[in-house]
């Protein structure tokens, strides 16, 4: 598990507003995060969390308006991708920073072929010819295993199936060999065996190729598998990072720990009713000034109401925005001092 | 949940559903998609009965053949002792308030230009005939059992949240005291906090009214938890049916086996020793399903005999069947069978 070296992306304090008809929403607010080389971060939460605003904003891929990235940094090598101009995003994006959208079905273009659409990556950024690229997306075809590469390049995406289609935008992603790839949600469209099958692929190219991975999900069993570094989104916020295993066996938001209690298992004890957390995730119309979790939280204080926790230290590379500490059933002491950068972990 | 005397609801026997595929200049019939082709199960009163497997291996075409939102191919459903596989509209209708349907997409099944209390209403005006009053106080008494604010009544679908419309969806299929409930994927579009809501809710309402369901599920997790017997489907047929607890801990089908390896399992310690069986391929297209056995063009366990002739369902411990070559009939041993069984000996020693 790499642990090591300066981080490939260090995002700190990012916010990203929506205009709406009815007002502003604070879709993403302060997040700050990095992710190390050949590190697979899994990023979980509900829908409205704010996950997928977080990774779009960052590489630039939010309509603006009605959005607006309203501050923050995103440092990828050294420069700040929120103040480079759109070219220079456009030659990092495909490149460099590799893109696998949710939805297989509907991000692959209908009437271009499949070679064509891995191709194109490979023209515009790495500069070869028709006839290398060619060979080249064969190569990448076979490498997320579709049998037959050099025949179904001529293809089009119908002629696909669901998780074959996700397979070619795998392959599209990775055509640059990039060392950053952000995955949306790639497997929740698909069913549970193909979903296996793109899960055991990952793992693979991650040992053969060493990129990084941010992979979004709501999903904890698939982040139980794969990911190196947990981190939990809730209301726009990050409210609980921590290497995977720490996460999983020592949780400390109160948000976390009911999540990992609602979700049955096809093995082991059987409970009688599921546990729920009642209420629904919050819109933000502003800045969150108090913790976005209290209403549906069962050990909210007053404190909770009036100041919006920080990202509290809990333990060796685990950080929690929660004032309750679950180890004592008390209030915590701690500074704040955790603000997403890399520390000796 | 089962009484003494358990008493069959549903049964459905042989159930085929095949949509016609109509192509040329002259839209000739040239085919078809065998989307249920034999289906047989029983439901017994108060249970649930889950139905898993993946998509397009036909569980919601069955769902929906058993209440008879189809016509189907052929084949037998009785519910409550009456068959309706092959009954015409006019002696269906009567019979419709016993048996509802919980469906998806809680925002595509509600009619957006309706309110909570008209929606939840409409089954009341059109299959009984209660005064205003009267449906106005069945309304709240139905909103007060799914858990919905009364003060809501008069607001539209959009204003609610996932797991609020899918509350109106169940309020709506409550609202004529049915026996007998097909939930279609019902938390399928719901985040994982709200999918724990709503199985409760209707695990509760099942307690209350003694409610039968067909849970229908690709989420093998949570058909754990609600259902009593499961049923996995695959490319139309029914692989294996069986108790919850032994299907579980025991799958006998190579297929189920493959489909509980592939559920994620949140716990990292566990994913990172498991040894996955992961299944080659796609699942094929039912319009040509495979020579012999459905899942001989993925089965791990696939011997010669699987890509000549279908198996049959049998009953290989009580309560539990699968149709699979693995387990040769015990009763009439065909010669086919019996090369079958000499094969796989081996494997059979788990038995």
């Amino acid at each position: 598990m790499p642990n090591k070296g300066v981080p490939v992306l260090d995002v700190k304090d990012l916010k990203t507003v929506f205009h709406t008809r009815s007002g502003e929403v604070h879709a993403v607010n302060s997040v700050s995060f990095y992710l190390r080389p050949g590190e697979l971060l899994g990023v979980v939460g509900e829908s409205g969390s704010g996950k997928s605003v977080t990774m779009m904003s960052l590489i630039g891929l939010l309509p603006s308006p009605p959005a607006e990235v309203r501050g923050g940094r995103v440092l990828f090598d050294g420069e700040d991708l929120l103040n480079v101009r759109e070219e220079r995003l456009r030659e990092l994006r495909g490149a460099r920073i590799g893109f696998v959208f949710q939805d297989p079905m509907t991000s692959l273009n209908p009437v271009f072929t499949v070679g064509y659409q891995i191709m194109e990556p490979l023209r515009k950024h790495m500069g070869m010819d028709k006839r290398q690229a060619r060979v080249r997306a064969a190569e990448l075809l076979a490498l997320v295993g579709i049998p037959d590469a050099d025949k179904r390049l001529s293809d089009y995406p119908h002629q696909f199936s669901g998780g074959m289609r996700q397979r070619v935008m795998i392959a599209i992603a990775l055509a640059c060999d990039p060392e950053v790839l952000i995955a949306d949600e790639p497997t929740t469209a698909l069913d549970v065996t193909i979903q296996a099958q793109i899960l055991e692929l990952m793992k693979d190219l991650r040992d053969k190729l060493g990129m990084a991975v941010i992979w979004i999900t709501h999903d904890l069993g698939v982040i139980a598998g794969i990911a190196d570094r947990v981190m939990v989104m809730y209301g726009g916020q990050v409210v609980e990072q921590a290497p995977v295993k720490e996460l999983f066996g020592n949780p400390q938001h109160p948000y976390t720990r009911a999540l990992l209690e609602t979700i049955p298992s096809v093995t082991g004890e059987r409970t009688e009713r599921l546990h729920v957390i009642e209420g629904q995730p919050p819109i933000l119309a502003a800045a969150p000034s108090a913790c976005t979790f209290r209403a549906r939280c069962v050990y909210a204080s007053d404190r909770c109401a009036c100041e919006n926790p920080p990202r509290l230290t809990v333990g060796p590379a685990h950080d929690a925005a929660c004032f309750w500490d679950p180890a004592t059933g008390q209030p915590r002491n701690t500074e704040p001092t955790h603000t997403g950068a890399p520390n000796a972990g | 949940m089962l009484d003494d005397t358990p008493r069959t609801l549903v049964k459905v026997r042989d159930l085929k559903m095949h949509f016609p595929i109509f192509a040329g200049l002259f839209r000739r019939r040239v085919g078809e998609v065998k989307a249920v082709d034999g289906v047989s199960f029983d439901i017994i009163e108060g249970e649930t009965l889950g139905l898993v497997g993946e998509s397009g291996c036909g569980k919601s075409t069955c769902g929906r053949a058993v209440l008879r939102l189809y016509d189907i191919t052929s084949g037998s459903i009785s519910i409550d002792g009456q068959e309706i596989g092959d009954a015409g509209y006019q002696k269906l209708r009567p019979m419709r308030p016993q048996m509802q349907m919980v469906f998806q997409d809680p925002q595509a099944s509600l009619n957006p230009r309706m309110t909570v209390a008209r929606i939840i209403s409409e089954p009341l005006d059109e299959h009984t005939t209660l005064s205003k009053a009267e449906k106005q106080e069945r309304v709240y008494e139905l909103m007060d059992a799914v858990g919905l604010n009364r003060d809501f009544a008069n607001r539209y679908p959009h204003e609610f949240s996932g797991g609020q419309r899918q509350r109106i969806g169940i309020a709506r299929a409550l609202a004529l005291n049915p026996k007998f409930i097909v939930c279609d994927e019902p938390i399928a579009a719901l985040d994982v906090s709200i999918q724990a809501q709503v199985v409760n809710l209707l695990e509760e309402l099942q307690d209350k009214f003694n409610l039968t369901y067909l849970f229908i599920s690709h989420d093998l997790s949570m058909v754990r938890h609600i259902a009593d017997r499961v049923a996995v489907m695959y490319l139309g047929k029914v692989a294996e049916l069986a108790p919850r607890d032994a299907l579980y801990s025991k799958p006998l089908h190579p297929y189920t086996e493959a489909l509980l390896s592939a559920v994620p399992e949140p716990d990292p310690n566990v994913e990172t020793r498991r040894e996955r069986i992961i299944l080659r391929g796609d699942v094929p297209s039912p319009a040509h399903p495979p020579q012999g056995c459905n899942f001989s063009t993925r089965c791990p366990k696939v011997m010669d005999i699987c890509h000549q002739s279908d198996p049959d369902m049998q009953e290989v411990e009580p309560g539990h069947f699968v149709a699979c070559h693995l387990y040769p009939p015990t009763t009439k041993p065909t010669t086919k069978n019996m090369v079958a069984s000499e094969a796989n000996k081996s494997i059979q020693q788990g038995e």
